[in-house]
């Protein structure tokens, strides 16, 4: 580092169960250059500050969706949040919230993992389909209905934004139900009745008071917020008309 | 995934809750205005626009008193929901608790309500 050469203080939470009785923060002098991310920043201090500090992150352009880190508290993807943003002040790096830290800035994603496979995340066909039958085909608008809500890369800030999730975590909470409506309203898809006892569980869409944070995070614009609402609705109609509809779903 | 899903009963609390909401968007602002503003205040409004005979002959008519059950049980319902999650939101979660003080308390002004407007005649 010479003389002259710009620094920027990351101030981030250390975590090793093996010796911390709980998170602490630590600070690091980095060397700033203005197309440095926060990502680049905490690579930086792996490299040559501490070799022992944990992160997780691979494609550095957001799309693989595992470096999502809290950045001077707000649920974002280190990878595409700029350090020149915040210099000179000093930038503060933790956890997601709301899950349990696994060490550093590594969280336990595990609850998530078995939300994604509760809601069943793959095409249910309505019924067998041979091979001969050839492709199913869809129109635009087949595809825009759903489009939006695949594009999700499970990066969890939603999760890290909402305060429901952060009380209650058994809630399903906001990427796995966008992914569950994904599909529920894909047309080649026969599931929605299996996903929607899960929508109309008491882990399902009434967790939410329509907050919106996780939208606002989310660097998709998969707008969780509008499925999870979307399916109060949804749920609201399939609780009061079962009684009407004589096989439906219902229990 | 998990073996037994229970059914949420959230459907009831929220339709009550969004019809609520719905109403008090719509009429609240009006009805402060005429009830706390215009009325008394004497403004736009002639001033026997209130008076005793004219409200008895309101809550009788069938669609008065459909209107003022309405708008009594509805806002209730709907500031009892938003107060439940609130408390939670702050970190009260007294659970069933604050569940029966909520919701009871819409349910008993829903009762009372239904109990006067019956009494009042028709
Ligand atoms: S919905 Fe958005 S914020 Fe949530 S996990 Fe998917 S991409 Fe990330
Ligand atoms: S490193 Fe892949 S999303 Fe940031």
């Amino acid at each position: 580092m010479s003389e002259s050469q710009k620094t920027i203080e990351i101030e981030v939470l250390r975590y090793h169960p093996e010796k911390d009785k709980e998170p602490h923060k630590q600070v690091f002098e980095v060397p700033f250059t203005d197309d440095m991310s926060v990502l680049q920043g905490v690579q930086y201090i792996k490299d040559y500050l501490d070799g022992s500090l944990s992160f997780r992150w691979s494609c550095r352009m957001a799309i693989c969706g595992s470096c999502g880190m809290m950045i001077n508290g707000e649920p974002s993807l280190s990878c595409q949040t700029f350090l020149r943003d915040f210099y000179p002040a000093r930038v503060r790096v933790e956890a997601l919230s709301h899950f349990p830290i696994e060490r550093d800035l590594v969280v336990n994603i595990e609850g998530f993992i078995e939300k994604l496979e509760s809601i069943q995340p793959y095409i249910i066909p309505k019924e067998p389909r041979t091979l001969a039958q050839g492709e199913y085909l869809q129109t635009p608008e087949q595809l825009n209905a759903y489009e939006q809500f695949s594009s999700c890369i499970n990066c969890l800030l939603c999760y890290a934004a909402c305060p429901q999730f952060g009380l209650n975590p058994s809630f399903i909470g906001p990427a796995a139900t966008a992914l569950l409506h994904r599909y529920n309203v894909d047309s080649r898809d026969g599931g929605k009745a299996e996903r929607m006892e899960l929508v109309n569980s008491e882990e399902g869409v009434f967790n939410c008071t329509a907050v919106g944070y996780c939208s606002e995070v989310c660097p998709k614009q998969v707008d969780p917020a509008n499925a999870v609402n979307q399916n109060k609705t949804n749920s609201a109609a399939d609780y009061f008309l079962r009684f009407l509809t004589p096989k439906g779903g219902a229990k | 995934m998990k073996p037994t899903l229970k059914r949420s009963n959230a459907p009831i609390f929220w339709a009550l809750f969004g019809a609520g909401g719905m109403l008090s968007a719509l009429l609240g602002p009006m009805l402060v205005f005429i009830t706390g503003l215009a009325v008394p205040l004497g403004w736009l409004l002639p001033p026997d626009t209130m008076s005793y005979p004219r409200m008895l002959a309101f809550a009788q008519n069938f669609i008065g008193k459909g209107f003022i059950f309405a708008i009594i049980a509805l806002f209730l319902w709907h500031a009892a929901h938003r107060i439940f999650h609130s408390l939670h939101d702050i970190g009260i979660h007294a659970g069933t608790a604050a569940k029966l003080l909520c919701y009871g308390s819409a349910m008993v002004g829903t009762l009372l309500a239904a109990y006067a407007l019956l009494v009042i005649g028709f």
